[in-house]
């Protein structure tokens, strides 16, 4: 018998939270990256949890892309980075608040 | 809960136990390391962590291509752009700017953290069974990942590879210095940082 | 040749179209000429048209002639036409006779004024809207042309507009008018109300319908508009500062038409005023009042047109008189003689004005017969004319109104006669403190040039009305059935309507006779006082200098309340609360969006925050709907 699919919610759960609560403190761009990679990988989780539970391929298959885009959205967005800490070295996200309205 | 050590065996416990620790221990890693280089080492152990509960789930494959392409790529070019933009030096201000926003993000994590627990340990799963296919009956993982992609989700996969192409399109194009003018029109001294042609003087194609 | 009735009022439109867009370059004096023909040639059509109406019957003398249909609404219809009845035809004729002189007479009046063409274009318009009044076979559209008229004389009286006192007064006599209007204006919708229709003749069928306090309703409102019109109390007190327009206007508009259209409008509803005899009493009461506090006004003012002013207040007073007591072809008779030795009387004191450059005040008059004869013997003549001497035409016209009104209620007639003896009386005064006595301008007069007769232009007008005043007795006289001219001719019109007292002749002679009388009184009165003296305080008091108070009362209970209310209005409630309300909602919308745009803080962690708060109350939603 293996572990209850609830026990893996609840950790993709957490690590969602930590992902989120990361992306909200941290200023370092890298670092608010990686936040968001972690919360993509509770989902990751959580779909592959209920492809189990439900017997289903469907899910894999959505963790397949999401693992696809995901990794062509760290390439472009490391792109980004480097093309913003070209310009101004030392770029954090707050500076962006300059445009406020 | 207490009865579940009679219906679970061991080995999956441990395995589960150990992985979700180092999972939450590298999540918190992430978020509290200060040196952004320990942060994505962190998060090699994470996305590791993960790895092991996919194995666990049956999902064989997935855990293959996260070790190969999350932790084999994406935290390898994370480290590069950190080495790359010397951004190992600590974050400046330790201080948070905002008065709250630190009780705010842990009041609003703490909210998620319980609408999502009470979602996911109700019993509500409602999804329709093996509408694609079994998991791994009667054929592989791999396999039946395959059938699936090649069949049912063939156009989402089409698209998918027309979206690598434009992030490698992308990353040339955002990667690329541009072109200085011509020689005579630049000024003798360039200040680095101003201008983009005059990067090609500093740092050299 | 009755058809050409539509000339009548056309040819005095088609002057003030053409002045109105090329006056300015046809300019001076060629702008007068054209509208003096223009009016002249209308009076040609009247004759014209008078002229054919003897051709028929004298009851079959009404036609119609319909030009086109207004509107059409509901039940009502309203059709533009003229209504070619002995009553209307006679109106037109004396108001486009007097008129053309009038207009003849400004061309040398008004020869140094640099609004010249427009003076024209304005009298011109003024022509054609008292036409319409007076020959319109529509209620509506007599108040048409009773508008027109009010606002022509508006723009006449505020012809020199850039003084502040004469914008005033045009805008006092408008808003007097337009007091007396609203009653008009409801009187026409009871009107329609009861029977349907706007149109005389219908209207006169159907007086049946209405009931008789209605009638009498009907007739007061109307009432209530002429006595707007014709300065009658309580809405008199424009007409005096109705002076400040140049003289031909007040001689044309305030002497001898426009106020003659309250009497016209109560003659014209004969019918109705016959009704309503209650109604009737009251116009003849407020007439014969007027008359007598009109008359005491004028004898304590010293301006020479205020003089006259009052004095057409009066005379209209006599008029209205008439008219309540049933004696209509008296008031038409009174109103025929007024307008011509009142326009005599106004021309010549605008001969004197021109020739003492502008000086109007009488105190600083005098001795005026040598140096200007002509003016003198015109004025004379009206002088006598409107004291009652025989044999002019005012004293037929007067002892007309003084025997009926003697048949209705002695009182009237007593009245009556006080205010005969003081017309004659104040005319007197103005005739001597004018013209006879010592030159007290001679020392105050820049140059040396002495005061003279006017130019043919003016001149041939003042000698033309002072023969119809003269001349104008041959319009009904009493002594024959045969030589009653005006009664027979306004018969069909007025005859069922008009109150018929058979006097011996001995009786005749009696009233004449007093009238006589009460002339010689008046003049020797006048003499005795005026000839040698020039300042009688104790016969000009202040009372009597000052209207009696009446106007200054209006102006201190009605006038200064309404502009505190008005002056409240426009500082509070405009400024603060609608102001206020409409840019309190646009203070309200900027504060607000300068509250809101704080959100926009430009940190993406805290848009990121309120997403992480979005998915939060959503999630929540989920989870209390999942239970189900």
């Amino acid at each position: 018998m293996t572990i209850d699919g609830s026990w893996y919610l609840a950790l993709a759960a957490v690590v969602f939270t930590i992902g989120a609560v990361g992306v909200l403190v941290r200023r370092n761009v890298l670092v608010m990256f990686m936040c968001i990679e972690l919360m993509l990988n509770a989902a990751n989780l959580t779909f592959v949890t209920f492809s189990r539970q439900l017997n289903d391929i469907g899910g894999q298959v959505a963790v397949f892309f999401v693992l696809v885009v995901a990794a062509a959205e760290v390439v472009v967005g490391l792109g980004i980075i480097v093309a913003i800490y070209r310009r101004r070295v030392g770029a954090t996200a707050d500076d962006p608040h300059e445009l406020r309205g | 809960m207490g009865g579940l050590l009679a219906t679970v065996s061991l080995p999956d416990l441990a395995t589960f136990l150990v992985a979700a620790v180092i999972l939450v221990g590298g999540a918190l890693g992430v978020v509290l390391g200060r040196n952004p280089v320990h942060a994505a080492l962190s998060l090699v152990a994470t996305l590791l962590a993960v790895a092991v509960l996919f194995v666990e789930e049956d999902a064989q494959f997935l855990a293959a291509v996260q070790i190969i392409v999350y932790t084999g790529a994406i935290v390898v070019l994370f480290l590069f752009v950190i080495m790359l933009l010397g951004v190992d030096r600590r974050e400046r201000a330790l201080v948070e700017q905002f008065r709250g926003q630190r009780l705010v993000a842990l009041g609003l994590g703490a909210l998620v953290l319980a609408e999502v627990l009470l979602l996911g340990t109700g019993h509500w799963t409602t999804g329709a069974h093996a509408t694609t296919g079994a998991l791994s009956r009667p054929l592989s993982n791999v396999a039946e990942l395959g059938r699936a992609i090649f069949t049912t989700y063939l156009l989402p996969f089409e698209i998918t590879s027309a979206l690598l192409v434009v992030a490698v399109v992308a990353a040339v194009v955002l990667a690329r210095r541009f072109d200085a003018p011509a020689q005579d029109e630049r000024p003798p001294e360039g200040d680095p940082g101003d201008r983009p042609g005059d990067e090609s003087e500093v740092a050299g194609r | 040749m009755l058809h050409f009735a539509y000339l009548i009022p056309l040819l005095p439109l088609a002057g003030f179209a053409l002045l109105c867009v090329a006056g300015r370059r046809i300019g001076n004096p060629v702008a007068g000429w054209i509208a003096t023909l223009a009016v002249a040639a209308a009076f040609a059509m009247s004759v014209v048209v008078l002229v054919s109406l003897f051709a028929h019957a004298p009851d079959g003398r009404l036609f119609t002639q319909h030009w086109f249909t207004w509107f059409r609404v509901d039940r009502l219809t309203v059709d533009v036409g003229l209504r070619i009845d002995p009553l209307s035809v006679t109106m037109a004729l004396f108001v486009t006779g007097v008129s053309a002189l009038i207009h003849l007479y400004s061309i040398g009046y008004m020869e140094h004024d640099e609004d010249f063409a427009k003076f024209f274009c304005y009298l011109n318009l003024f022509v054609f809207s008292m036409l319409m009044l007076v020959l319109s076979s529509n209620l509506l559209v007599t108040f048409f042309g009773w508008e027109g008229v009010g606002v022509c004389s508006y723009l006449l009286i505020a012809f020199w507009f850039r003084r502040p006192s004469a914008a005033s007064a045009g805008k006092k006599a408008m808003i007097y008018n337009r007091i007396g209007d609203a009653g008009f204006l409801v009187a026409l919708f009871l009107i329609f109300e009861r029977t349907g229709s706007l149109d005389y003749q219908t209207v006169f069928a159907r007086l049946g319908r209405i009931s008789p306090t209605d009638l009498v309703a009907i007739a007061l409102l109307l009432f209530l508009g002429a006595a707007g019109k014709s300065a009658q109390i309580p809405l008199f007190p424009w007409l005096a500062d109705a002076m400040e327009g140049p003289t031909p206007v007040s001689a044309l508009i305030h002497a001898a038409t426009m106020v003659t259209a309250g009497v016209y409008l109560m003659c014209r509803i004969n019918p109705i005023l016959h009704a309503a005899p209650d109604a009737a009493h009251v116009v003849a009461w407020v007439g014969v009042v007027t008359a007598l506090v009109a008359a005491t006004i004028g004898c304590a003012q010293t301006d020479i047109k205020k003089v006259l002013a009052y004095s057409t207040v009066s005379q209209l007073g006599y008029m209205f008189l008439a008219a309540g007591t049933g004696a209509y072809v008296a008031a038409i008779f009174l109103m025929l003689a007024h307008a011509f030795y009142k326009a005599l009387l106004f021309l010549s004191a605008g001969s004197v004005i021109h020739a003492m450059d502008g000086e109007q005040d009488l105190k600083k008059m005098g001795a005026l017969r040598a140096f200007m004869p002509v003016t003198a013997v015109t004025f004379f003549v009206g002088w006598l004319s409107i004291a009652g001497v025989p044999p002019f035409s005012g004293f037929w016209a007067k002892s007309d109104v003084l025997e009926n009104a003697w048949a209705v209620s002695p009182a009237l007639w007593a009245i009556g006669a006080v205010t005969a003896v003081l017309t004659a009386y104040y005319m007197g005064r103005e005739f001597f403190l004018v013209f006879m006595g010592d030159p007290r301008w001679q020392g105050a007069r820049p140059g040396g040039d002495a005061p003279r007769d006017p130019g043919w232009v003016m001149g041939v007008p003042l000698v033309v009305l002072a023969a119809c005043s003269f001349l104008g007795l041959f319009i009904d006289l009493p002594f024959h059935p045969t030589w009653t001219f005006l009664e027979r001719w306004l018969q069909p019109v007025v005859g069922a309507s008009a109150a018929v007292h058979h006097y011996g002749l001995a009786e005749l002679w009696g009233f004449g006779l007093a009238d006589v009388a009460f002339a010689a009184l008046g003049i020797a009165m006048a003499a005795a006082v005026w000839r040698a003296a020039v300042n009688r305080p104790r016969l000009e008091p202040r009372f009597l200098f000052m209207a009696w108070f009446i106007d200054w009362s209006y102006d201190r209970f009605v006038a200064r309340p309404g502009a505190l209310v008005s002056s409240f209005a426009s500082s509070v409630v405009e400024a603060r609360v609608i102001d206020g309300a409409v840019e309190g909602t646009a203070r309200l919308v900027r504060r607000g969006g300068e509250r809101l745009r704080r959100v926009q803080t430009g940190y993406v962690r805290t848009y990121a925050a309120v997403i992480v708060g979005g998915i939060v109350i959503l999630v929540a939603y989920l989870v209390t709907r999942a239970g189900s």
